[in-house]
């Protein structure tokens, strides 16, 4: 069971994106940092526990003088091993930008930022451990379409690899795995609708569409293994708990689910179980986070909404 | 965001325009020929081929004032004139119609629709003008060209684009309020309940297979909405059962309701000012504008003609009043020539807004004009 905690007020409401909503959660200095999209700004804002706003902050994609100010498209804190990057998309660009606020922890060698682009690609860039330097290193060509989400998790087991799953408008994924180089594993193909959220967990791909499924496959084969009518309406934002494995979904249908993925102990077969459905009236909802990584708490924005809805389990 | 937005836009506020006016008409008790060549006049204009060829270019989408000075324009294609305050009414109501409809579209591709809905109510005022069906057939033809081979991805980004342009407005509508359509707050509903789109499956129930792809479990789980599967596709044909109700006519003869407006929403801490336009923007929208009047073939007034004024509201009182206290965040202003320092420019838009120019009754001749507004403000 959830209750609705108190809400955060934002001064300009939420776009009506797919992914609307970034967390960044930071429980050693008792934080919570939010990201929403507006139109031609984003808000970014931090907040305390109870949900009391902290600080409230608006960014512009930067521009040259003369031009109108483009739409954001997406904002995203991105947690690396030793930084944290805000990074805004616009039809313009990518805009990557060291929150002032946050300090690096500790140095333990570049890592990188993959982000999708309008015609299909998917550029990864390098990120040294300090300093503005970020160098293009690959353009991964897999898709035709633009893509709409990435989700990556450390390879099983192995140091330094990553999985790395991309979505795209036509409902493609395609699988890759970090080396020297990127390498392609395999492609799963869409059915007509965009694939707008995809999250990698364990090995297993969770993936939202544009008919309000979810479908949940093996990453390394590719096979699909659950199939769930979950939505009535396009899902637009998946996230995951991964410490208990939770799946949140939720979608224009004003519904938000929670769910639990597992392996069978038996057939180590991907299975779920449904754990809770809330639905936020008349409010289509654009983005959703968990807010802790047991999924404990959630956090939603919907179009047209000025506020931050806030969820914690009872 | 989509290239493609703008006509699906035009078209739909377009139809609403049409809808409320129809219904002003009846309400007001235009005489037929009259309230016939008023809407034959417009909308031989909307669809007049130069201007659809300019609509039908790809191009962003400017700001709802620059999208208003168009429908100004349009609205005033014949002999019927309206005040600010009656034209700054039905251009509430027309953007919160279309904002209604594109939010509740079971699917994105339903836009399109909603658009053939429009374009069926559209033929049947000008039944008995077949250069204007023409128009139109050629127009829907047009939307078929230009849509029909759209992914479901691009519908969706569609779908995005229109719901920026629309986003933050909240008028409250008595239509809307009375349906139970609008929320007191001036959000819409969003009902959990009826057919899902067509495409998608009731929710509610969990599929697992093995490696082979064989099903080797069903599970069912409350997902907390009453919905049904969907019956049958809409037709895109140019003749056919949309099944879409949305897009309609919401004003037919059947439900008199009113059009009056209620106060504007007194929550402006949600509403986001539009900011000032700084130059290089008004210089885009200026451009826009240029381009897509210059493409409207507006019929100049022939003969002695009386026009009339029409009110969106129920007394010359209450529209004056409405006038008075909109609130300044909900003025259109007409987008300023002056602002922009581009001389070429504004000569250029001066130029065609003076074709525009409406002639106004001089007072000698005003006695036949005179006494049919004063014979209509009495009935």
């Amino acid at each position: 069971m959830f209750r609705r905690e108190r809400s955060i007020p934002l001064r300009g409401s939420a776009a009506a994106l797919c992914n609307n909503l970034s967390v960044l959660q930071l429980p050693a200095r008792n934080l919570t940092h939010f990201g929403v999209v507006h139109g031609p700004s984003a808000q970014l804002l931090s907040a305390a526990p109870e949900g009391v706003s902290l600080a409230q902050r608006q960014l512009h994609a930067k521009e040259g003088a003369g031009v109108s100010p483009p739409l954001i498209t997406q904002v995203h804190w991105c947690v690396l091993p030793f930084r944290v990057l805000l990074v805004l998309t616009s039809h313009r660009g990518i805009q990557v930008r060291t929150p002032s606020c946050l300090t690096p922890q500790s140095c333990h060698g570049a890592l990188v930022l993959a982000a999708g682009t309008w015609s299909g690609q998917v550029l990864v860039f390098d990120i040294p451990a300090k300093g503005p330097n970020i160098v293009l290193s690959e353009e991964l060509a897999g898709h035709q379409t633009p893509v709409t989400d990435i989700a990556t998790e450390s390879a099983q087991g192995q140091d330094c690899v990553v999985d790395m799953v991309t979505a795209d408008d036509s409902g493609l994924l395609c699988v890759w795995r970090s080396g020297p180089e990127f390498t392609l594993l395999t492609c799963i193909p869409g059915f007509g609708v965009p694939c707008p959220s995809v999250q990698l967990w364990q090995g297993i791909i969770a993936a939202g569409y544009g008919n309000g499924q979810i479908r949940l496959y093996e990453a390394t084969t590719g096979t699909l293994h659950v199939q769930i009518n979950a939505h009535a309406r396009a899902i637009c934002a998946l996230d995951l708990a991964p410490e208990m494995g939770k799946l949140l979904s939720a979608a224009e249908d004003t519904f938000v689910h929670i769910w639990k993925l597992s392996r069978s102990p038996e057939s180590g077969y991907i299975e779920v179980e449904h754990c809770h459905g809330e639905c936020v009236f008349d409010t289509q909802v654009c983005g959703a986070r968990f807010c802790d990584p047991s999924g404990n708490s959630f956090a939603v924005t919907g179009y047209d909404l000025a506020e931050i809805l806030r969820f914690s389990s009872v | 965001m989509s290239m493609r937005t703008l006509p699906l836009l035009f078209l739909n506020l377009g139809g609403e325009m049409l809808y409320i006016l129809d219904q002003r008409l009846r309400a007001q008790n235009i005489p037929v020929d009259k309230a016939r060549k008023v809407l034959n006049d417009i909308i031989s204009t909307m669809f007049s081929r130069k201007f659809m060829e300019e609509l039908f270019k790809p191009q962003e989408l400017y700001s709802k004032k620059a999208l208003r000075t168009v429908y100004d324009r349009l609205a005033h294609a014949s002999i019927m004139r309206l005040n600010q305050a009656s034209m700054d009414k039905l251009y509430d109501l027309m953007t919160m119609a279309f904002k209604y409809q594109v939010l509740l579209c079971p699917r994105p591709k339903d836009v399109l629709l909603v658009t053939f809905n429009h374009l069926d109510a559209i033929k049947g005022f000008i039944q008995d003008s077949p250069t204007i069906l023409h128009q139109v057939d050629e127009t829907f033809r047009q939307l078929t060209e230009t849509y029909g081979g759209l992914s479901a991805g691009e519908f969706q980004l569609i779908r995005q684009t229109l719901l920026i342009f629309f986003q933050d407005l909240h008028i409250r509508v008595s239509i809307f309020l009375k349906e139970r359509v609008q929320s007191s707050n001036g959000r819409f509903v969003l009902p959990v309940s009826g057919p899902v789109p067509w495409g998608t499956e009731v929710p509610g129930v969990i599929r697992m297979f093995n490696k082979k792809g064989e099903e080797i479990r069903k599970i069912e789980f409350k997902h907390g909405g009453n919905y049904v599967a969907a019956l049958r596709e809409g037709s895109f044909e140019l003749h056919g059962d949309r099944v879409l109700k949305l897009g309609t006519n919401m004003y037919s003869v059947n439900r008199p309701v009113e059009t009056h407006m209620s106060g504007a929403s007194k929550n402006l801490a949600s509403r986001t000012q539009e900011s000032i336009a700084p130059n290089p923007l008004a210089k885009e929208e200026l451009n826009f504008l240029a381009r897509l009047m210059g493409g409207m073939e507006i019929k100049k007034p022939s003969g002695p003609e009386p026009g009339f004024r029409l009110n969106l509201f129920t007394t010359d009182e209450e529209e004056e009043q409405a006038a008075l206290t909109r609130p300044e965040e909900l003025s259109y202003e007409v987008i300023n020539i002056q602002a922009t320092q581009d001389q070429r420019r504004n000569e250029e838009l001066a130029r065609i807004m003076g074709e525009f120019e409406i002639t106004e009754q001089p007072r000698s001749s005003a006695s036949k004009g005179d006494d049919l507004l004063a014979m209509m403000d009495g009935l």
